[in-house]
């Protein structure tokens, strides 16, 4: 393919572009972040003078640290359970025989591509009735919805690929069936659940319009709804450090996934969707 | 989702029975166990969906506003002739077709130069694929800050690069820079949708088109394309819906000002600033319709697969 120099020197070129654009919005933030309050209008790229204080600042308060913790917990119950339901479904799909397997998918597709306001005004009325409303669990409810579809999806296609027959072979060999499944279908299928996995805790951490929606006060609001609201008020500085450095903070783990699990996020979201 | 995948989900895991009336002991019972593992996720589902659209459109008939929730009453399609009559919802759809035809248009010409770039690159493609995923994975709301603060004039990096600029207090350049931060976002989702699309192509396809002379972009055109359409089908239509649903970007880039605001803006302000459930309802279920016409048009128009459609019962 990329056999001369010119075609060699061509195509780096727009690998280097692309890689540009996509980080720089990132590198800025970060830049924001460390800028010192004196210097955060100065509209230069790089800070000139660097500081922690936007960071310290955010800990300081229980506003960030609060939303933290709920960002944290709703985002890895909702996976969890998501994940676990997701699996029975999917399980049923790759390798039992009954009827309704379309309706499922189709279902499921359907869920995926709903205008999540349409259910916020709804939702809002049924928790507050419910007495759920500014609750974790008044958000995992939402988020197990909408992760359900996108992890059925993706783990129906990860385990239509898994050799079933491995499974036979293996009790033909002497083993039971719970070594059988522990020895030889849960390894085959924990890379496609764990690939499922962060898919679905991408889309909870991200989430903003539940999150500002069905939450009234810090008790289970999320970090992106919180820095929604950061005004600064505590201080007469201007939020956008405190906005910056949460920001860092919650693209961390983002970055974490996407440093060591590239290969598998790109499988995850690829698989259903070239089948169709 | 190479070719030899292609044989493993087309040969049924269990032995396949011709006589479907008279089901065996076994495939009853098999039947059964797939019920039953999927029941839960399918509880939860409608549960979730189908009772609170049930409910929305119950609510879209009522007057019920939450300062006087006392006065509410039913009042037939009032409440749709109020928000179809009312220019601000007419103002709010015509800026979510604008910014959804652009930004999904930007993204497929983007998307397909970068799914190439991605395919063809030998070498450093890790590289370009780990940078692409973090626009993919990073929280909107971020994302949407950071394109605040660069072109805020007293802080922004871009703004004092075009001279000053303040796009955000126009609502044409607003617009732009919401279809910037969109397109910046959801591109690399595209362009990953269509690599693997490409990867479906069959080298010797290419090699053939080759020998027979034609050119790079002939074959790219002639060849490449139409055996991608399914993918480019499935990505345009995931991209179409979720760029219809847009909220984030706006809320934090002009929160709606500057008429600026989407359908989903628009009922978000009804619910929480005006505190109107009747009027933010009757908006939630015209937009669940809205939606439902782009995914019938796309599956039944463009013969778009719908994805799944492959599985056998």
């Amino acid at each position: 393919m990329a056999s001369t120099t010119r075609q060699k020197a061509g195509w780096t070129t727009a690998n280097i572009v692309v890689i540009l654009l996509a980080i720089i919005p990132v590198l800025w933030i970060v830049s924001l972040s460390f800028k010192d309050p004196s210097s955060i209008t100065d509209r230069s790229f790089w800070p000139k003078k660097w500081t922690w204080d936007n960071y310290s600042g955010i800990f300081k308060t229980s506003e960030f640290t609060r939303a933290l913790i709920n960002s944290i917990g709703i985002a890895l119950i909702s996976t969890f359970v998501a994940v676990v339901f997701a699996s029975m479904a999917a399980y049923a799909v790759a390798r039992l025989r009954f009827p309704g397997k379309r309706v499922l998918i189709g279902m499921s597709l359907l869920i995926a591509m709903f205008p999540a306001i349409s259910l916020v005004t709804p939702l809002f009325n049924i928790e507050r009735i419910l007495g759920i409303f500014d609750t974790w669990i008044g958000l995992i409810i939402p988020y197990v919805t909408f992760g359900l579809p996108l992890a059925i999806y993706t783990l129906s296609a990860f385990f239509r690929e898994i050799p079933w027959e491995l499974e036979k072979a293996a009790k033909v060999d002497g083993a039971t069936p719970f070594q059988a499944f522990t020895k030889v279908i849960a390894p085959l299928a924990a890379p496609g659940m764990f690939t499922t996995a962060i898919l679905v805790f991408i889309f909870c951490w991200n989430d903003f319009l539940f999150a500002i929606s069905l939450t009234s006060t810090t008790r289970a609001r999320t970090v992106p709804a919180a820095i929604g609201f950061f005004t600064g008020s505590s201080s007469f500085e201007s939020p956008i450090g405190s906005i910056s450095a949460a920001s860092v903070i919650i693209t961390i783990p983002i970055i974490v996934f996407v440093l060591f699990f590239q290969r598998r996020i790109v499988a995850g979201l690829t698989s259903g969707a070239v089948k169709g | 989702m190479s070719a030899d995948t292609q044989t493993i989900t087309t040969e049924p895991a269990a032995p396949a029975k011709k006589k479907r009336p008279a089901l065996s002991e076994g495939a009853r019972a098999e039947r059964r166990l797939g019920w039953m593992l999927c029941a839960p996720a399918v509880i939860i589902m409608i549960a979730v969906t189908a009772y609170p659209i049930g409910y929305s459109v119950y609510l879209s008939l009522q007057r019920y506003d939450l300062r006087f929730p006392d006065q509410a009453k039913f009042i037939g399609l009032d409440n749709y002739v109020s928000v179809l009559t009312s220019p601000y919802w007419w103002i709010a759809f015509w800026n979510t077709v604008i910014i959804t035809v652009v930004s999904v248009a930007i993204e497929l010409l983007l998307g397909m130069a970068l799914a190439v770039v991605m395919h063809r690159t030998l070498f450093g493609r890790g590289v370009v694929r780990t940078s692409i995923l973090v626009p993919y994975g990073i929280v909107t709301v971020v994302a949407a800050f950071s394109w605040q603060f660069a072109w805020t004039p007293s802080t922004g990096y871009l703004s004092a690069l075009f001279n000053d600029a303040a796009p955000l207090t126009s609502k044409w350049q607003a617009l732009a820079v919401i279809i910037l931060a969109e397109v910046w976002k959801t591109t690399p989702f595209m362009a990953l949708l269509l690599m693997a699309g490409l990867a479906l192509v069959p080298e010797d396809l290419q090699t053939a088109a080759k020998v027979d002379g034609a050119s790079a972009w002939q074959r790219f055109v002639n060849v490449t394309l139409p055996l991608m359409k399914p993918a480019i089908l499935v990505a345009l239509l995931f991209r179409t819906l979720d760029a219809f649903r847009i909220f984030d970007n706006i809320y934090i880039l002009t929160a709606g000002g500057q008429d600026t605001g989407s359908v989903s803006i628009l009922g978000y302000d009804n619910l929480f600033t005006a505190l109107n459930l009747g009027i933010g309802s009757a908006i939630s279920v015209l937009i669940f319709i809205c939606v439902a016409i782009i995914g019938f048009l796309f599956i039944k128009g463009f013969g778009a697969a719908a994805p799944g459609t492959d599985l056998k019962d």
